[in-house]
């Protein structure tokens, strides 16, 4: 579900394949009959926008129906926890949780808690208004207030109605199958299939497993979609074993390692927080409010300085609090999202793109080309001249007269990247396996790695830097940034630099052999935590390149490395039962040898390699010693999985069926309509969101519009486009749109239609076919449109931008878009050209009468 | 002796290899596993450096290449259609039939027994290739083939190819006009490695191997298939005994070979050319029969 | 360098070739047991020696493939400093030698008829690119961020909490780059004091 992944992931599908030959059921649930589809057992045509309806379902079918796998669900969850009395549950509430505020529009989340627990971190910096932001922060088990790794109150009956079991059971009551057919616009017939095939493949025999990928992120209530899988797995027993799981099919060939080693906001290397505003008043306060007192995250310190220490080498130091002092902080959401906004108000002045094309891989691709024009200087990097680096005099902008580019003050330095055969490094794939390519040519002229460039640049900027005295150039001159090059261009060292990542005892420099190495006195130095060991004993674990036939196992420990530990399978103690011993001989994977005291299997155990299965942990127990032996979940401050998230979710404990932002219908389940904690740019006029039902215009935008991927081609389509034989392969840009809703437009197969939303209008060639099935949803019939989004005005296949059409409000945990169910109106014929463009767009607006609706939510409530 | 005018299960010319002789080698595309992502097309076109084929939307699902010809010697159909995939899956009505076509390396060739000069052979392997040092475009070739996968090149060898640092710039600048198509990567071969589009094949949906392991292999596939009740599931191709001798590339399809825009029953379009030495109105006839032949299933869009 | 190829291929019809006889073609059909001039007969020379030119390389390079994160095996040919030919890598446990028509495609990339070599550069209000070099680039691109950082440092919040950045710069990429360069780009940054980094994760 929420991925294409023969169209996206062909390669990888072949394992799908292998298994459907072997007998496994592939089960597709998608919008659209894709090529994946095409392959599955059973295809199931829901309508976008309501995975969480279908999936609570899910959920709902088999708690009423008792079919968990109980010592598993009693042992390894939460579900025996007691909630706080103060909850209150959607169902109770009409779609709001507990804690609603709205004023700021956002949850205080204390009521969410368990019983009798602190909820706030000793030092109590939580309460004064810091909550880590965005993604991946707060990851797991930073909670405090645990004592030996224990929820203070539970129920191993599972019968308390506070208890995590009940609350869950009663919160999907309603999601019956009737409810889920008249929903996501399937047949009960076709749901029961769902269900009944997850659960007779699920169990101490068999696992079942969900692959999904941006078909779930990308919703306002994304993260939850994904939550609501884990619950069904996790009741099912399914985590932490072999064929099991929530596959995250990613999309980028490192979209993994840069969230790892993260080029993002809000987050350090090994998903450390990014200091935030809050005055701390000193770094053991800093430590104070972020370490775990049980768990993994109990060594955050120790993650900490090590990293300090890979930044600043000897500059760093327990004297000076490893610079906290001088490290910049956050304070609000500075996603991409937010610095679009940023730009159009005129507060970014520089901007650096690299590999990367936002200008037609971004939401709402107009305003993102505006900003740009608001720029003093930009730096684009890449292989060929993207529609990103172009848009100041060959955008739609400039062909509407909305730009002209002789008045565009930006100055843009195009500089020409290599390609991955052209330097050495590392990709972290989608199953965190890291993968070295080499080197196997020379760039040519002035094409450059990014290595090259950022080093060279930091050089520089450090060199004219270095007599300052000013306070602000403090911690660049501190920056340890010294790495050996080589070649006529003086290409930095990859590997040294992994070496870096990998961590290193200070005083000798010797790799270190893993995380459980780190020091928090400065006598360790280490990149990013949970790739320690990535360069133990000298040796580039990346670069392992055995073949799979020399390999005694399928799992292949020897080729290349995984984080963490080279584990292949994380929180794989639960691949045996409480006491050590594998669920079933066929499902064997890691387990207690009681004789030797140690666990082992064929992958690298992700538990204390000597901790026995019986193991309770003392009342003053710290850190991972404070996990039980039978808690597998060793991230988590409990050991446990979370089937109820108390805290670290902007938006619930649980996930709830809430319409996408822009929808043809309201929520069956409340009048609470969308997610409440969205993220809507409500005082910006460049992101304008269709009218809902019973507002003004509604009618013009009746149909559900979809935005993917296509084999054919990759994302914004630098890498593609610029290619004749993929070009040819998919040459132009199109829509696809069923039989039915092409006769009530009068589109025709191959002719050409416009599709329009409050934001901008494209044109497209029409694709009618079978596979883009009208849904009868309540009654009611609704239309799809989908949209591939690769093209762009450049390259060798060019084409309108389907983003341009896409608004920006965004999941409040992530902040990412919801590319996946926006509406949208089509007719037949090509889009208006030049002035006339913006001339319909208005009109459309025009008649939406106010062209953004006042927040539902505080109407409602 | 192996005469063309006597078809027999033999491909003409094989024999005479002698030593040289390897086991006849060939294709087993298995459609019923083929995702249609055409990484075949492409990895033909990489290995083989083939111009580009320029650029048509033809709406015609998501195939935008239509045909083998001169510039795509794989190509991929995609076929919707309102039937379930399997006989007893009444629910679903709606199944998207992938299959990626090749040149049939047939038995009984006709482009072979038609090439004045040499250009088209039988090789060691069993194969049929051109020789493009050889060829001189004179397209006889071209009507006589069952399937229209053969096909003569009008652009020039170099047009639309960016560099290429090892395309021979055959006869400098005059038009190619040479034919082509798939040679089963004769080149890969001669070095011990299977042709480039199996090898990239994420499905295995192309299987390259001897003929007869993949004709063993596909008739327990055909079993599977069936026991598992696949709708429409059968082999083309395969036989030995068809009009054309079987193919060296042969299918395992999901419906008639009609709707894959397959001729259902080919027959090697020199079969009768033996009757031209008693009856020249007879061989004329024939002859016409070729060349309607060609442009019935050469025309193949 | 070679490496073991997942074909069964290799030992069935790996082959010396045979010698080179150069006679009149008609001799070699009567000679050759080919009287129709449809085998060896007919052989060209050029068929004869073929041989495939991931057999001439210089060099064969592991790689990863750079487009989803799969994480295909490649194997990269060279010959000359060029690439000549890019194919999986049948070694890789992951992929085993396949790849979709991205991956297969991956040399095209790397040679793209539309591939750029040289820095561009566009003047404020220029209306067209300019040349400029890769080191005067370089030097007008530090000290850009250096002067705007300047003009724009928050040692403070507005209320009087610490920031120590700026908040005028922003740094957009790195899904489709490498680790290491990731490494690079946060932590130059965070030196710099530039928070707005971001990738392709939100997209």
């Amino acid at each position: 579900m929420g991925s294409n992944m023969a169209e996206n992931h062909p390669v990888g599908f072949q394992w799908v394949m292998e298994a459907r030959e072997r007998g496994a059921k592939v089960i597709h649930v998608d919008p659209r009959f894709t090529r994946t589809s095409a392959m599955a057992t059973k295809w199931v045509g829901i309508r976008p926008g309501s995975d969480i309806a279908f999936l609570g379902g899910v959920v709902n079918y088999i708690l009423q129906n008792e079919l968990y796998f109980r010592e598993y669900v009693e042992h390894y969850t939460n579900a025996p926890v007691i909630i706080d009395e103060a909850y209150v549950d959607t169902e109770d509430a009409d779609g709001l949780f507990s804690g609603w505020d709205p004023e700021q529009g956002q949850y205080d989340v204390t009521t969410w808690s368990y019983e009798g627990m602190e909820t706030h971190g000793a030092a109590g910096q939580r309460e004064e208004g810091y909550s880590p932001k965005g993604e991946q922060s707060g990851h797991g088990g930073h909670g405090g207030g645990l004592k030996h790794g224990e929820p203070p109150s539970e129920d191993p009956e599972l019968t308390h109605p506070r208890c995590v079991f009940q609350i869950l059971k009663r919160h999907y009551q309603r999601y019956t199958p009737e409810f889920v057919a008249e929903t996501c616009g399937v047949s009960v017939e076709d749901f029961a299939y769902v269900c009944e095939a997850l659960v007779q493949n699920s169990g101490r025999e068999r696992t079942s497993a969900f692959c999904y990928a941006v078909g779930w992120t990308q919703h306002t209530v994304g993260v939850q979609y994904i939550r609501t899988a884990a619950i069904i797995q996790q009741l099912l027993g399914n985590m932490g074993r072999p064929g099991g799981g929530i596959m995250a099919l990613r999309g980028h060939a490192s979209i993994q390692g840069s969230t790892d080693i993260p080029t993002l906001y809000n987050i350090l290397p090994g998903y450390l927080p990014m200091p935030h505003t809050e005055n701390y008043g000193s770094f053991d306060n800093f430590v104070q409010a972020n370490v775990a007192p049980t768990g993994w995250w109990g060594n955050f310190e120790e993650y900490w300085v090590s990293l300090m220490c890979a930044y600043f080498g000897p500059e760093a130091s327990s004297e000076n609090d490893w610079l906290f002092d001088h490290l910049p902080r956050i304070d609000d959401d500075n996603s991409v999202y937010w610095t679009l906004e940023q730009m159009l108000d005129g507060k970014v002045r520089g901007y650096i793109v690299a590999g990367e094309n936002p200008a037609v891989g971004n939401a709402n691709g107009k305003a993102h080309r505006l900003a740009f024009a608001n720029l003093d200087w930009m730096v684009v990097r890449d292989v060929v001249e993207i529609e990103s680096a172009s848009w100041w005099y060959d955008s739609p902008e400039i062909e509407s007269g909305e730009l002209k580019t002789e008045e565009i003050p930006t100055e843009i330095f195009f500089m020409p990247a290599a390609t991955h055969t052209e330097k050495d490094g590392s990709f972290t794939n989608t199953q965190r396996l890291l993968q070295w390519h080499w080197q196997a040519v020379e760039p040519k002229q002035d094409c450059r790695s990014e290595l090259w460039f950022y080093f060279h640049l930091g050089r520089m900027i450090k060199s004219k830097l270095k007599d300052s005295q000013e306070p602000r150039d403090l911690l660049i001159n501190k920056l340890h940034w010294d790495y050996p090059t080589h070649s006529a261009i003086r290409e930095p060292s990859a590997e040294t630099i992994l070496k870096e990542i990998g961590g290193y005892e200070v005083e000798s420099g010797e790799p270190l052999p893993g995380y459980k190495k780190l020091k928090s006195d400065g006598s360790t130095a280490c990149g990013c935590w949970i790739y320690a060991g990535c360069y133990q004993n000298g040796i580039n674990q990346p670069a392992r390149k055995k073949p799979h036939w020399e390999q005694d196992t399928h799992v292949a420990p020897e080729w290349a490395w995984a984080w963490p530990a080279n584990r292949r399978i994380i929180y794989n103690r639960a691949s045996a039962d409480p006491e050590g011993n594998p669920w079933s001989e066929r499902k064997k994977y890691v387990y207690w040898n009681g004789e030797q005291e140690t666990w082992e299997g064929i992958d690298t155990p992700d538990f204390d390699e000597t901790k026995p299965p019986d193991y309770v942990p003392p009342d003053d127990a710290k850190g991972p010693d404070a996990i039980a032996g039978d808690h597998p979940f060793i991230m988590q401050s409990d050991g446990r999985s979370w089937l109820y998230v108390p805290q670290g979710l902007e938006d619930g404990p649980l996930p709830t069926h809430y319409e996408p932002q822009e929808s043809p219908f309201d929520n069956p389940l409340y009048s609470q309509r969308a997610n409440p904690r969205r993220q809507q740019h409500k005082d910006a006029d460049w992101d304008p969101y269709n009218p809902i039902e019973g507002e003004p215009g509604f009618e013009l935008f009746p149909h559900v519009l979809t935005t993917y991927r296509l084999t054919e081609h990759h994302t914004a389509g630098g890498m593609t486009r610029s290619i004749p034989y993929l070009a040819e392969l998919q040459p132009a840009f199109f829509c696809e749109v069923s039989p039915e809703l092409a006769e009530e437009a009068g589109l025709e197969n191959g002719g050409w239609a416009t599709v329009y939303t409050s934001r901008s209008a494209v044109e497209a060639r029409v694709l009618v076919t079978r596979r883009m099935k009208p849904q009868t949803v309540r009654g009611r019939v609704t239309h799809t449109v989908g949209l591939p989004y690769h093209w762009g005005q450049r390259l060798l296949t060019a084409g309108d931008t389907a983003n341009d059409l896409l608004h920006a409000a965004l999941d409040p945990n992530v902040h990412i878009m919801e590319t996946k169910a926006q509406t949208c109106g089509i007719r037949a014929g090509r889009r208006p050209r030049g002035k006339a463009l913006t001339e319909f767009v208005e009109s459309l607006r025009a008649q939406t009468e106010k062209t953004r609706p006042e927040p539902e939510e505080t109407r409602k409530t | 002796m192996t005469s063309i005018m006597e078809p027999s299960g033999v491909p003409a010319g094989y024999e005479a290899w002698g030593d040289d002789q390897h086991a006849r080698v060939g294709f087993f595309t298995d459609t019923s596993v083929c995702i249609g992502c055409k990484a075949c097309e492409v990895a033909c076109k990489e290995w083989n450096l083939i111009p580009a084929d320029g650029q048509d939307f033809l709406a015609q699902s998501y195939d935008n290449t239509g045909e083998l010809n001169s510039e795509t010697w794989r190509h991929v159909a995609f076929i919707e259609q309102e039937k379930p995939l399997r006989a007893d899956d009444g629910a679903v009505g709606l199944r998207w039939l992938m299959e990626s076509d090749v040149c049939k390396h047939c038995t009984h060739a006709a482009c072979l027994d038609v090439c004045p000069t040499g250009s088209l052979f039988r090789t060691e392997f069993g194969t049929v290739v051109v020789q493009e040092d050889i060829c001189n475009g004179c397209g006889y070739c071209v009507p006589a083939c069952p399937f229209g996968v053969i096909d003569k090149r009008d652009m020039k060898s170099t047009a639309n190819m960016g560099h290429q640092p090892d395309l021979p710039s055959f006869l400098g600048k005059k038009e190619d006009g040479r034919v082509w198509k798939c040679t089963l990567c004769y080149d890969r071969l001669k070095g011990g490695h299977e042709p480039a589009c199996a090898k990239a094949c994420p499905t295995k949906s192309i299987q390259f191997g001897p003929l007869d392991e993949l004709r063993e292999r596909a008739d327990q596939r055909l079993e599977k298939l069936q026991d598992e009740g696949w709708n429409g599931a059968q082999l083309y191709l395969r036989d030995p005994d068809d009009g054309i001798g079987g193919a060296g590339a042969f299918f395992l399809l999901l419906d008639d070979p009609e709707v894959y825009g397959l001729p259902p029953d080919p027959v090697v379009t020199t079969a009768f050319l033996g009757q031209m030495w008693t009856n020249m109105a007879a061989a004329a006839a024939a002859l016409a029969v070729g060349v309607v032949g060609g442009f019935v299933f050469g025309g193949r869009k | 360098m070679t490496f073991p190829e997942s074909t069964v291929a290799k030992d069935r019809y790996a082959m010396g070739l045979a010698d080179l006889l150069e006679h009149w073609p008609v001799v070699r059909q009567l000679r050759d047991g080919d009287p129709l001039g449809l085998g060896p007969a007919v052989q060209s020379q050029r068929s004869k020696t073929l041989t495939p030119r991931i057999d001439e390389a210089e060099h064969v390079v592991q790689s990863i493939c750079p487009y989803c994160a799969v994480g295909c095996g490649q194997l990269v040919y060279v010959k000359d400093g060029e690439i000549t030919h890019i194919e999986g890598d049948p070694a890789s446990p992951v992929s085993r030698g396949r790849l979709c028509p991205k991956g297969q495609a991956s040399r095209s990339y790397a040679q793209s008829p539309l591939r750029e070599y040289k820095v561009k550069y566009r003047r404020p209000y220029g209306t067209q690119w300019e040349e400029l070099s890769l080191d005067d680039a370089m030097e007008m691109i530090a000290q850009r961020i250096i002067d705007t950082r300047a003009a724009n440092w928050q040692d403070k919040t507005d209320d009087g909490k610490p920031a120590n950045r700026t908040m005028a710069i922003g740094n957009l990429g790195g899904a489709t780059l490498d680790n290491e360069e990731n490494y690079l780009i946060k932590k130059l940054m965070t030196g710099l004091g530039i928070v707005q980094v971001e990738n392709q994760a939100r997209i």
